[in-house]
This record gives structure tokens, sequence and C-alpha cells, in this order.
């Protein structure tokens, strides 16, 4: 599922081995200390690549990419989440 | 009581507060306060801090983001004849006990933790007590509404422009960092100095990116407040398209940075050719400007000057290329910036020819007056100058200086690694991984990085049958070291390579690692 392929992606990669389960889906990634400037570029790159899309400049705005829950709307939004519209 | 030149760091808010009151002082997250209100709140926070027992000269750390808690706090601390600590917000608690018992502090501002899903990460500063760099028991009080109490005047002045005015933590290659303690009067000739070169005026909108516990980042700030300017404050630059909408809607005239922040700002794809025209002059320090983005940076910055420059803590900034340099001498760092000499002398003090190499040489009052509580590591920096009375800077940065006097940096004669443009002790990141009982031998080494300008490598030798994972390296960094601290890279082996006198080489491990990277 999408979001555990983001999940586990974040934690992976910037929370140094820690459990999925320990990532709130609503937490600020970057008032948490879990991602910083550094850390958005390649969180762009990744979902990029892993699902297909193309972020302009203007969509890297907190309100699609400071936390799990923002980053899952802008890609249900985009239409790239594998989404259960009936879920 | 404004009238002639600022004696003092604070008088710089003064003289502005009182020739322009209404004039925006500091943006941070939609708050703007004007030169008249950052003024009344720097009083009323020099009165609560009096009246809470400060004494001349006394420390106070500031334990915040950028934002205008950190600017009235700065600015308060002064005003009540205190000395200011900046501390890295992304500092963490065994390191901010040693900062705090380091410089003895008695107070400490920072901030209530934001709820992690606050808008903006609002949060109240509040100001405490703390002894030995822990907790202690006393008045403890809130900044803004908590002193409305107080009166919005200045206190009676207590200092002179000798006294300490702040001290500002930096990277060691012992892997303790060090205090450089400044005086009003090193500060105050360190930001005439740099408003002389960049022209800074009263119109001027500065953008400020970097960590204020950072020189370069501070010093943003108090240039401002000099030329009466705005500064933009930016609690970090992780969305990198929300600071060029505030480059934007506030009209940024100068754009200080470090090599990471252009590089991030190149990735940017669907930059609009104007998004940058208000922008004036472009600075860049901490690290070289790798030469292939220059061209680009130009292109994105297209009205604006780019000035490459060098500095270290102990003396802020000695140089600086004026913009129609950087295409006839892209690799030099510059020249010295007014009122002071700079030197590249041999190992006996004396100047060498044009591209031969040696130590760098700084002399001029914004040379600090020493490290805090270490005598000795100050006496081999701070060495005899000219005049029996005075000492010069002797920067372990090693230089050579072209026929006209333009300085290329070499390298530094210790192991210092510069990432992100902050300094990085492998001393401190080494004993953070010895901290691990798993651990038999560690070695951290620069490496370069596109980004990054240098990437911190650890090479880790694990004990004879030990499991160790790189995320058990990079769970006990973080939890010791600031963020631009915590290794990109990881590497296990089963030897590290050593010197003649059997210690382990850094040098070595960078040698085979350019071997292997190409």
């Amino acid at each position: 599922m999408a979001k555990d392929k983001l999940k586990q992606f974040i934690v992976s990669r910037f929370m140094l081995g820690q459990s999925p389960n320990s990532l709130d889906d609503s937490i600020s990634l970057v008032n948490a200390g879990i991602i910083d400037s550094t850390g958005i570029m390649e969180l762009v790159g990744f979902l990029e690549e892993e699902f297909q899309v193309r972020m302009d400049d203007t969509e890297l705005v907190p309100e699609n990419l400071d936390s799990i829950n923002n980053i899952m709307t802008y890609l249900q939004n985009k239409g790239m989440a594998g989404g259960q519209p009936f879920a | 009581m404004m009238k002639g030149a600022a004696m003092l760091v604070d008088d710089f808010l003064a003289h502005s507060a009182t020739l322009r009151p209404e004039k925006t002082a500091c943006v941070c997250d939609g708050k703007r306060l004007t030169y008249g209100e950052v003024n009344d709140e720097a009083n009323r926070l020099a009165h609560a801090l009096l009246d809470s027992g400060l004494q001349r000269g006394d420390r106070v750390a500031i334990f915040l983001p950028n934002g205008s808690e950190a600017v009235v706090s700065v600015f308060g601390v002064l005003r009540a004849g205190g000395a200011f600590v900046m501390v890295n917000p992304s500092t963490k608690q065994e390191k901010l006990a040693y900062v705090l018992n380091d410089c003895g502090a008695t107070k400490m501002i920072s901030a209530g933790r934001p709820a992690p899903d606050a808008p903006g990460g609002a949060f109240a500063a509040q100001c405490a007590p703390v002894k030995d760099g822990m907790a202690a028991a006393g008045p403890t009080f809130d900044l803004g509404p908590g002193l409305r109490e107080y009166p919005a005047v200045a206190p009676p002045r207590r200092c002179i422009d000798i006294d300490l005015a702040a001290i500002i933590y930096t990277s060691g290659s012992t892997g303790r960092p060090k205090g450089v303690a400044v005086s009003h009067l090193n500060m105050i000739s360190a930001a005439n100095s740099v408003v002389e070169y960049l022209e800074n005026v009263q119109d001027d909108v500065i953008l400020n990116v970097l960590p204020m516990s950072f020189g370069y980042g501070l010093y943003q700030v108090l240039m401002a407040a000099k030329v009466g300017g705005t500064v933009v404050l930016e609690q970090s630059f992780a969305f990198p398209y929300r600071v060029v909408q505030h480059i934007e809607e506030e009209g940024v005239t100068g754009v200080p940075g470090v090599p990471t922040v252009f590089a991030i700002l190149l990735q940017l794809r669907d930059l609009k050719p104007d998004s940058f025209d208000s922008v004036r002059y472009v600075t860049n320090a901490g690290a070289a400007l790798p030469p292939a983005h220059v061209p680009r940076l130009q292109q994105l910055f297209r009205k604006a000057g780019i000035y490459s420059m060098y500095g270290i803590t102990e003396c802020k900034r000695v140089s600086y290329l004026p913009p129609d340099q950087l295409a006839v001498r892209p690799a030099s760092v510059g020249r010295g910036m007014p009122n002071q000499d700079v030197a590249v002398v041999d190992a006996s003090g004396n100047p060498v020819a044009p591209g031969e190499v040696g130590e760098l040489v700084v002399r001029g009052s914004h040379v600090m007056m020493g490290y805090w509580n270490q005598p000795e590591l100050t006496g081999q920096v701070l060495r005899p100058g000219r005049y029996p009375w005075e000492r010069v800077l002797y920067t372990g940065d090693l230089f050579t200086v072209d026929a006209e006097g333009y300085l290329y940096f070499v390298s530094r004669k210790d192991d210092i690694i510069k990432s992100r443009g902050e300094k990085v002790s492998p001393c401190e990141v080494e004993l953070a991984i010895y901290e691990l009982p798993d651990v038999q031998e560690a070695a951290v080494i620069g490496v370069p990085d596109a980004v990054l300008g240098e990437a911190v490598k650890a090479v880790v030798v694990p004990a004879e049958g030990a499991e160790l994972t790189e995320a058990d390296i990079l769970r006990q960094c973080a939890r010791r070291l600031e963020n631009f601290a915590v290794p990109s890279v990881v590497e296990f082996r089963t030897s590290l390579p050593r010197t003649s006198s059997g210690k382990i080489s850094r040098s070595a491990l960078r040698a085979e690692h350019e071997r292997k990277e190409g």
C-alpha cells in the first residue's frame, strides 16, 4: 500500500531504524526534527520515482509534504496513491 | 539619548527605533515587528532579567529557533548588561548541558515545545534560571505578554564597548565545542566592515535562512538593525518554495547563504525568471561555491551581485570577492574587508611570496577576545602582533595569495569537516560512536558531496562478534549530535589505516575514498 511504502521510506531513511509504528501520521516531519531541507528534496525524489508524480516547485509546501497525512492527501489528489475511494 | 555612533551592539537597535520606529524590523511566519516594538520588548525583557538578578556580564543562553523571540532576546540580554549565548535549536541535551555549564549561564531563554502540528510551530518563549548546566530553582517568566508589567524604557546603561557581548560556540578539533568570546567592540567592528562592503542601506530586506546560533546568521540580524533594514527570518529551509514566495512577497534585496542553500535553489525547476529580481546581492560563506554552480546562480539571481566570502567565527569575516571579480578569479575568496589587515605567513610568521602556501593571519578590532575558559588554546591562536600590546589571530587555515592580494583557500590545518556550511568536529562524532559498546574503533572524515559541500562519513570497526548496523550508528549519532553532524555515510571494516606513530589516519581514509569514488 502506498502509505506503507511511504512510511517505510521515511523511517528507514530519516528515523534510523525505528519502527514504522512510531511515526504518527499527523506529526509535522519538519517540526519534529525528522526531515530537514536536504531531506525534503530526497523525499520529493522518492515520491516522483515511486509514485510517478512530477512535483512542481509550487507544490513543495508544508501542506503537501509536512506529514504522512498531508503527503497521502497530495498523492490522492494526484490520483497516484492507488486510492480507496470507498474506504 | 541616541545621538552619536553605536558604542554597544544594542545601540544599533536603539538608533533605528529612534529614527524609524514604524519601520518593520523583522518578519517571521507572518508575524511582523517594527523597530519600536522590538526596542520596547527588548527593554521590557531587560528589566525582567535585571529584576530576576542578572548582573553585568552574566551569560544568558538563548535556545530558540529563528524568530522575533530570538531577536528580542539578543537585544534584551545586551540591554540588561548581560552577554548572550545562542544555542542551535537542534542541539541535544548532553551538549546543551555542556555549553550551559561551560559558559556558566545563569539563565536560559527557550521555547515551550510546540505541539508537532501547531501552525508555524507556535510556542511561548520563557526564561528560566540555570546553574551548572542544569535547570535551577528560581523565578521563571514568559516573554511577550508575560512582560507587560515592565516599562518599555531602557534601564540604565551599565556596559562599555570592551565588555563581553556574546559567546559563540563553534566546533573544535578536540571534540568539545569552544566558546568564542566577543566584545561589543568586536561585533560592532565586524558589522561595520561587512555593511560597508555590501553597501547595506535602510531599504535592504535581508533574508535569513541561517540559524542565529551560526555567526553568519546572527550578523544578518545585527546588520539589519544597524542600517534600519528589515530581516526576514526563516526557521528552516525545508520548504524552499515557501522561502522563494517570501523573497517575492517581501521584496528581499539580500540573500546570504551557504552552498547547500544555493544547491537546493538550483534544484527547483519551475521558478519564474523574475522570481529573484528584487535581489541586489547574494553572499556565500561557510564553504566555497562549486565552480559549476556560479554561472547558474548568476542566471537565477540575474540582477544581483554575487559575493564569495570567507570568515571564521573567531573574527566573524575576513575577506570578500567583489562581484565583478567572480568571473576573473572564481576560485578566490577575495581580499581583506575594510578596517583590517590580513597576511599569509610561513612558519616563522613572515609573509610568503605570491603562490606559496602559508597560514592566514588576521589583525583588527573584530578579532575575538579569546576562547572562553581556555587560556592555553587562546594563546595558541592569538599571538603577538605588530605592537607589544596587541594580539593577532592565527586562523589555522592555509591559503595562497596572488600578486594582486587576492586570497585562495587551500585547506585547514586540522580535520574539521564543513557540511552545509557548518563546522563538524570529527572527534565529536567519533566520541558519540565510541559510546556504543559494540564499536571497537571509529574514524570520521568529510567526503565531497554535491549538495552538502562535504558529507560526514563514519568508518567503523565493530567489536569481535558484534552485530552492528548502519541504523545503530545513525541512531546513536542522532541522539547526541545536531542534525548537520549526523553521518550521511557509514562504512564497516575490519581495521583502520594508521600513521607511523600508530594513530588512526583520517587522511589515509580520505585518500582511499577519493581513489574509490574518483
